[in-house]
């Protein structure tokens, strides 16, 4: 079994680790890292509860490599949260029931802070488009777009 | 599901990649955004035993237009797509297609020639690149060489790449004065794989148009160009070109052929408002 060394930046910490190639992103935060809040939903790309960023973009955690991560920049829900950029998102999904079970809440908040990075205040249709990649089975969107919309308008007062 | 164990390679250069490819004794494959490569991993659909990674390959992503020719590399993101003042103001027809291409974390890592060398049926590029009368470019052992998109695709997710190619740039005329584009699809959730979808390219005066073509994705084994519709398009009227429509997909687990037929008739109509400019 052929494994590589990979070094990379885990929410601003300097990780070191032999993975074997077939590791996937998700699974290495996850299980090398105990960064548990990316969440392994599909394996396929399609419910998008695995999203973190890489270099500063969201992308699939189910669909990169940690060997394709050598030299790169991670962050994840844990590293964001932590980090109090979101706080007004997370505190705004609580005020509008915005999760239930919260299984895909980590992913939907990077996904929407990644649209509302973009400033400006997008419409709803917008919102939707953004976090079409993101399955949420509880809740209909509804209030989820309700919590995004209204942090974007919020931030567009400050 | 998890993949089965392979080996990986960073390749240096494209002729890196070559050797490595043609080196491997067993399936190996190029990584490129691996957006529908690692999906098939996970789910065992494809078991490579060596993963050839051509991220950070120099000189394989950029978009160029010169001499009226909009060239992409390969390694091209669909996000840096979308983003491209150029792609918007000189290929038109990818930048209507670009939104309907996955969701924004799938397009901040797929690229258009992993998209196109994957060639699936109902992907959004490859009719695009049809329908612009595009050339793709690879390199292989033997050198490189060029093919029409025409004679690219030749199957279910079946190309004129060989096993130890690399798919290295598309490229296609730039859309100026006098050309129209068009595109359509219908897709049960936004940015899932199309039900039925249409890219066009026409020459447009008023409301008439000629040089039309046509290329439906997601009714067949690969894109297909239905030049009876395209004629009728350029000579008659919308209606006769539906008339004229001679597709026969098959049934998949989106919907039946007779639905597929039915929405390929209804994308007709709306692409050709877009083309005569009323849309």
């Amino acid at each position: 079994m052929s494994t590589l060394d990979v070094r990379l930046t885990v929410n601003g910490e300097s990780v070191a680790e032999t993975v074997e190639p077939r590791l996937t992103l998700v699974d290495f935060l996850r299980e090398t890292l105990g960064l548990t809040g990316s969440h392994v939903g599909c394996e396929h790309g399609v419910c998008g509860a695995c999203t973190v960023r890489l270099d500063g973009a969201i992308v699939r955690g189910c669909l990169t490599l940690a060997a394709q991560c050598d030299g790169a920049k991670v962050e994840t829900i844990e590293g964001v949260s932590d980090a109090g950029d979101i706080a007004d998102l997370q505190d705004a999904f609580r005020r509008r029931n915005a999760l239930q079970c919260g299984f895909c809440t980590p992913a939907m908040l990077l996904t929407a802070q990644d649209l509302l990075a973009q400033g400006g205040v997008p419409s709803r249709d917008t919102i939707r488009e953004h976090i079409s990649g993101n399955y949420c089975r509880c809740t209909g969107y509804q209030a989820i777009v309700d919590a995004i919309e209204s942090v974007a308008q919020a931030r567009a007062n400050r | 599901m998890k993949p089965a164990a392979f080996a990986y390679a960073k390749a240096r250069s494209v002729d890196d990649a070559i050797r490595l490819l043609g080196d491997h004794k067993g399936e190996a494959k190029l990584l490129a955004g691996g957006q529908s490569l690692i999906a098939t991993l996970n789910m065992r659909l494809s078991h490579p035993s060596l993963l050839v990674d051509i991220n950070g390959v120099a000189g394989l992503d950029g978009i160029s237009v010169e001499n009226g020719t909009v060239e992409i590399g390969a390694m091209t993101r669909h996000v840096t797509l979308e983003r491209s003042s150029d792609i918007a103001k000189h290929a038109p027809l990818i930048a209507r297609a670009m939104p309907h291409i996955a969701h924004p974390a799938i397009r901040n890592r797929g690229t258009i020639g992993g998209s196109v060398a994957y060639a699936d049926p109902a992907a959004e590029l490859p009719a695009c690149l049809v329908a612009l009368d595009a050339e793709v470019d690879i390199a292989g052992k033997g050198g490189k060489r060029t093919v029409k998109a025409g004679d690219f695709f030749k199957g279910l997710f079946e190309t004129a790449l060989g096993m130890h190619d690399v798919l290295t740039a598309v490229r296609f005329p730039a859309t100026g004065a006098g050309t129209r584009v068009g595109f359509a699809e219908l897709a049960r959730r936004h940015g899932d794989y199309a039900m039925v979808g249409l890219a066009a390219v026409a020459k447009g005066s008023g409301k008439s148009l000629s040089d039309v073509r046509l290329v439906y994705f997601g009714v067949g084994a690969m894109p297909v160009r239905v030049r009876k519709a395209e004629a009728a398009l350029a000579g008659r009227s919308v209606d006769d070109a539906i008339k004229a429509l001679d597709l026969d997909p098959q049934s998949d687990i989106q919907a039946t052929g007779d639905v597929k037929k039915h929405l390929a008739g209804v994308l007709l109509r709306r692409v050709a408002a877009q083309l005569m400019g009323d849309a």
